[in-house]
């Protein structure tokens, strides 16, 4: 009897001393986060003083006479166009009408592309017939598209909605492929000995398991969704309407080079923080499971 | 070598549904093993056959066992035995070529891998094992937390599967295991990814918990010490194809460890006849 407490007490002190060699090499998460803050802010500030100065040089260099004939405009005359839009209603407009697009069209997307690459990835005969349209589509410049969809619908926000789908829904239904694929075979063994069938299977085992994938459709289907409007919004106007892809064709209309740079800034920032938020999740995932490195406290 | 299609008896009760996805529910739906006197697993004459024509190859050649209700069997042999072969048909993850299986109970398997869901903490894995059961959602938190705990594990139902040890993530699959609410427990080498100390210590667990629960287990292993060390029986396969070629009671006499005296003495005749069935492969 007490031989067998003995034994009960070494487990315990093994599996402490084992966690604790865990948590000796993990990365300290907590306390330093003004270090780590500062740690991720300080090379964007570094990518943006760059963009700035190579900007400032490439105006100062005054190819063909471009800046002094008053074509180019440099940072200097352009940040406070920018700025003084950013206090007009216009810009803010505009940043709406493009998001609530953008939201209603990516969502669109999801949903359609999440049906496909459940429905492709389990049914093999649809696998065969439409997995390789899937990819073609994919590799289909989604600008391509646009005459065929004025033709069908005319220039409604409906031409602009039916092209980000077409562009981004590909990529989220490759994303869950790819995932459903690489399942790990080991897993859904497990799924199946736990007696999980079919829809629980696949809700249990499958999805989670590719959800990593799943991610990386998602963020790839969002830049393709984010160019898709971009571009029909400068194809189609809808009149009365202010959006970036409009603002941007009016400022080009009036040859308003500060205002052009103005708009590309604020789509360019969209887009990055979009970005951020995917690899924030993804980060999340990956720490969840464990796929992050501790070996050194990074 | 037409033994896919031949003399294919399978067993009645499986048969129905048992195409394509395994059907582990039909096993459920029988008799608890401890109504019925006689053994937990039988296998008659069952021969597994992988591929068709002239690449057949033949993993199990008419192997019969059966394996008593709440006894400890071991099965040991050489690389190319059938022994994960065995277990998967046993799982009902794989069909029989030809043979009859019956099972009484319950079966799970456990891999040499822990095998959790990564995306789930310790005592979600063990709650979705009770949720397949269809255990109703209120209860599956305190359960899992019970099931934990009897593999002293209690303190980590938060943490995830790679935030354990090698061994507690183990520990963490047999409280998965046992959650099903398991009579025969199938082992697939679960200890031969771990250390000696931590596997040491996990055979005392294990024996413990199999006592207090009177579970059957099948334990395959390619450890010859370990086998002498656990079973009640340990059944000696051969190789290609896997055949059973000898078997040995083990007397219960008492607690036994890894260095006990009758554990070498069975691992060295174990070693000699493993060793003559592997001279038979030179060419």
């Amino acid at each position: 009897m007490s031989a067998d407490l003995t034994d009960r007490r070494a487990l315990a002190g093994l599996d402490n001393l084992e966690l604790q060699e865990a948590l000796a090499a993990g990365p300290g998460r907590k306390g330093r986060m003004a270090a780590k803050t500062w740690a991720a802010t300080w090379p964007k500030l570094l990518a943006i003083a760059i963009v700035l100065i190579l900007w400032q040089l490439v105006y100062l260099y005054d190819w063909h006479g471009s800046s002094s004939n008053g074509i180019f405009k440099g940072p200097v005359q352009t940040l406070p166009v920018l700025w003084e839009e950013l206090h007009h209603v216009t810009l803010w407009d505009a940043i709406g009408t493009t998001l609530s697009r953008a939201v209603v069209g990516y969502t669109a997307a999801l949903v359609v592309g999440s049906l496909v690459g459940a429905l492709v990835s389990r049914v093999k005969p649809l696998r065969a017939a439409v997995g390789s349209i899937i990819t073609g589509l994919q590799t289909m410049p989604s600008i391509a598209w646009f005459p065929f969809a004025i033709i069908f619908f005319g220039l409604t926000p409906a031409t602009i909605l039916f092209v980000i789908i077409l562009g981004a829904a590909p990529s989220i239904a490759n994303g869950l492929i790819a995932g459903v694929d690489y399942t790990p075979p080991l897993l859904l063994r497990a799924g199946k000995v736990l007696g999980l069938k079919r829809v629980a299977l696949y809700r249990h085992v499958i999805l989670p398991a590719s959800l990593p994938s799943f991610i990386a459709g998602m963020k790839q289907g969002w830049a393709f969704a984010w160019r898709s409007l971009m571009a029909g919004e400068l194809l189609v106007t809808i009149p009365g309407h202010f959006s970036l892809g409009r603002l941007l064709s009016t400022s080009q209309d009036q040859l308003d080079m500060a205002m052009t740079i103005s708009v590309m800034i604020v789509i360019l920032i969209i887009g990055i923080l979009v970005d951020m938020g995917f690899n924030q999740a993804n980060g999340l995932i990956r720490r969840r499971w464990g796929m992050v490195d501790t070996g050194n406290g990074t | 070598m037409s033994l896919a299609g031949n003399g294919r008896r399978g067993t009645p009760e499986r048969a129905p549904g048992f195409s394509g996805v395994p059907n582990l529910t039909v096993v459920a739906d029988r008799e608890p093993a401890t109504s019925v006197a006689g053994p937990a697993v039988r296998l008659t004459d069952v021969t597994k056959v992988y591929g068709q024509g002239t690449r057949a190859v033949l993993a199990l050649d008419k192997v019969s066992l059966s394996v008593k209700s709440g006894e400890f069997t071991c099965i040991i042999g050489a690389s190319g035995c059938g022994k994960s072969t065995l277990l998967n048909l046993v799982a009902g993850l794989d069909q029989v070529s030809s043979g009859d299986l019956a099972t009484t109970g319950q079966v799970t398997l456990m891999f040499q891998e822990p095998a959790l869901f990564p995306w789930l903490s310790a005592s979600k894995n063990v709650e979705l094992a009770l949720r397949a059961r269809g255990v109703a959602k209120a209860e599956r938190r305190a359960r899992a937390l019970e099931l934990l705990e009897a593999v002293h594990l209690g303190g980590f139902a938060n943490k995830r599967p790679h935030e354990l040890s090698g061994g507690m993530r183990q520990r963490v699959a047999m409280a998965r295991a046992l959650a099903q609410d398991v009579d025969v427990l199938l082992m697939d080498e679960p200890f031969g990814a771990l250390d000696a100390m931590t596997r040491d210590l996990l055979h005392d667990e294990l024996e413990r918990i199999c006592t207090e629960r009177t579970l059957t287990v099948l334990f395959v292993t390619h450890n010859v010490r370990e086998a002498a060390r656990l079973g009640d029986r340990v059944i000696v396969l051969s190789s290609r194809p896997g055949k059973v070629i000898e078997e040995y009671q083990v007397p219960r006499t008492g607690p036994r460890r890894m260095d006990s005296p009758e554990v070498s003495e069975l691992a060295a005749s174990l070693t000699d006849r493993l060793r003559v069935e592997m001279s038979r492969h030179v060419r």
